[in-house]
């Protein structure tokens, strides 16, 4: 049984079509890359999975339930977690308050302390618990999007250009991080435009454009198939 | 030692009006409702000490056992059924509902209690009192509301800093959508919001009730003076609120003090000239 199944998604706001005939299946244990160029719809389709955005038709399986219907914070406690292209600290409260936020009202609310202390280990946060979100750098911001999207104990991580804007050094690390995460039995899906860190994670791409779905598979292949040229390259891919 | 007394007076009257500003406070910071209700809904708290206290024979204070879950269970079904409704990006429907509420309230409260004005009896708790100077009479009722407000505003702060459920609160304040997306459902986190706010309501409620007459009407002029405590002391901030309770409690015991007239007068003029010189209150919460 497929973790994640969006059935035929359609989403438009006016005339503007954002999503169109949109259908994919992900598996448990998946790590699943989206490219697109901008405006494609890949934001919008994450708002769908977590439930801020509701589809016009179609409709949102995850881990064998109808979740279409239910609100963003009943898909979380189910185990559907984000971060944000831009990160939003709660910027008032503390590092540690922001993931802790996310561990009580998460998926797991067994250990909420114990586990918005792992997660700060695990995301390198530890030295920066007391400080306050709004206070942070754009790496630190970064940092702590992807720790509360942990702490909430997801099965589907879904990360929103996490790598846009860091050094190489600080992208490294984040892989590092990403493949812990999934190695530990997180299922992923990572919309992402650092296609170099995208590609060296990645099981299958994913490319949208225009809220449609252009192909997906094997990264190689996509990445080399004449529809992504003709995205990334304009017309001389085809010349 | 006339002045002196004036001004401890003053500062315990001030528990009371902090007790009047938390409630209002504790709503406005979470959900950025003004709920024009407020003041009805403690004397609507007080009417309900009226009647249990006429059904059991409880002591006032003892009454709030039963009166806080009550207002507390009845703010929870507000939220859920009328207000998280009518929340929204536009802040004018909240507050159009809530000014509802209140013209509805106080009508209920004519129909079923009639105009006349009541009291609740503490018994020798009103009458007794500690001399704390020569001159300086300190009576038990102002200085146990003031206590009270304090150990209120102090189990909030407790509650918001240091518990899971204010930490759900801060959060859904600060950005709700993001709170949501983070498993937090913004409907049951107000609703949990008005039903800590109307278990204050109640409190102050049979404190007002204990120490002068109350009327069906007298709602909207508690509610001013919730205000303005709330904004001398700086939104957001419970401590500010205590200290814009007792400003206003002081400078209302001056001008009563220059002559009798001038008490809410004097009160008013404080907030006027506050708010002029500080718009964003004394203590503005720091963000």
């Amino acid at each position: 049984m497929a973790l994640l199944d969006l059935q035929d998604l359609q989403k438009s706001y006016g005339a503007l079509a954002v999503t169109q005939n949109f259908s994919l299946t992900v598996e448990a244990g998946d790590l699943v890359g989206i490219l697109g160029p901008n405006g494609a719809g890949k934001t919008t389709l994450f708002n769908q999975i977590t439930g801020t955005v509701r589809p016009d038709h179609g409709a949102v399986w995850f881990d064998g339930e109808n979740v279409t219907q239910l609100d963003a914070s009943r898909r979380c406690q189910r185990g559907i977690a984000r971060s944000f292209q831009v990160p939003h600290p709660f910027v008032g409260m503390t590092v540690y308050e922001n993931i802790l936020v996310g561990a009580t009202f998460g998926r797991s609310t067994f250990d909420p302390r114990k586990l918005a202390l792992d997660v700060m280990d695990k995301t390198g946060m530890g030295a920066k618990a007391n400080k306050l979100a709004g206070s942070l750098t754009l790496l630190d911001r970064k940092r702590l999007e992807m720790a509360r999207a942990l702490a909430a104990d997801p099965k589907l991580l879904l990360l929103d250009e996490i790598a846009g804007g860091l050094t190489d050094s600080e992208c490294i690390s984040l892989l590092d991080t990403i493949r812990d995460v999934h190695a530990a039995g997180v299922t992923i899906i990572w919309i992402e435009h650092v296609v170099h860190a995208l590609m060296s994670v990645a099981k299958r791409l994913v490319v949208v454009d225009f809220g449609r779905k252009v192909t997906e598979g094997d990264p190689a292949e996509v990445m080399a198939s004449p529809e992504v040229k003709s995205i990334y390259m304009g017309e001389d891919a085809h010349g | 030692m006339e002045w002196i007394n004036v001004i401890v007076q003053g500062v315990l009257i001030g528990g009371l009006y902090a007790l009047f500003a938390a409630g209002l406070s504790l709503i406005f910071g979470v959900m950025r409702l003004v709920n024009i209700a407020h003041g009805d809904f403690i004397v609507g708290a007080a009417y309900l000490a009226m009647v249990v206290i006429q059904a059991t024979g409880l002591h006032p204070l003892a009454s709030l056992f039963l009166v806080v879950p009550a207002m507390a269970a009845i703010g929870y079904a507000i939220q859920l059924g009328l207000l998280n409704r009518v929340l929204g990006n536009d802040i004018l429907p909240p507050l159009i509902v809530t000014f509802g509420l209140s013209i509805i309230l106080q009508n209920l409260l004519l129909t079923g209690f009639s105009a006349d004005s009541r009291k609740l009896n503490a018994g020798a708790l009103e009458t007794q009192s500690l001399a704390v100077l020569p001159g300086v009479d300190v009576g038990y009722l102002p200085l146990l509301t003031f206590v009270a407000a304090v150990a209120l505003i102090a189990g909030l702060q407790y509650l918001f800093y240091h518990t899971a459920m204010g930490r759900a609160f801060r959060a859904t304040s600060d950005d709700g959508e993001i709170a949501q997306i983070m498993g937090l459902d913004n409907r049951r986190v107000f609703a949990w919001a008005m039903s800590l706010s109307m278990s204050v309501v109640a409190i102050a409620g049979v404190f007002l009730a204990i120490r002068a007459n109350f009327d069906p009407f007298m709602g909207p002029s508690r509610l001013i003076f919730g205000f303005e405590a709330v904004i001398i002391g700086g939104l957001g901030n419970l401590w500010g609120t205590l200290a814009g309770g007792v400003i206003l409690g002081v400078a209302q015991g001056l001008g009563a003090q220059i002559d009798p007239g001038w008490q809410l007068l004097a009160g008013h003029i404080a907030f006027l000239v506050i708010l002029a010189v500080k718009p964003r209150g004394l203590f503005p919460r720091i963000d």
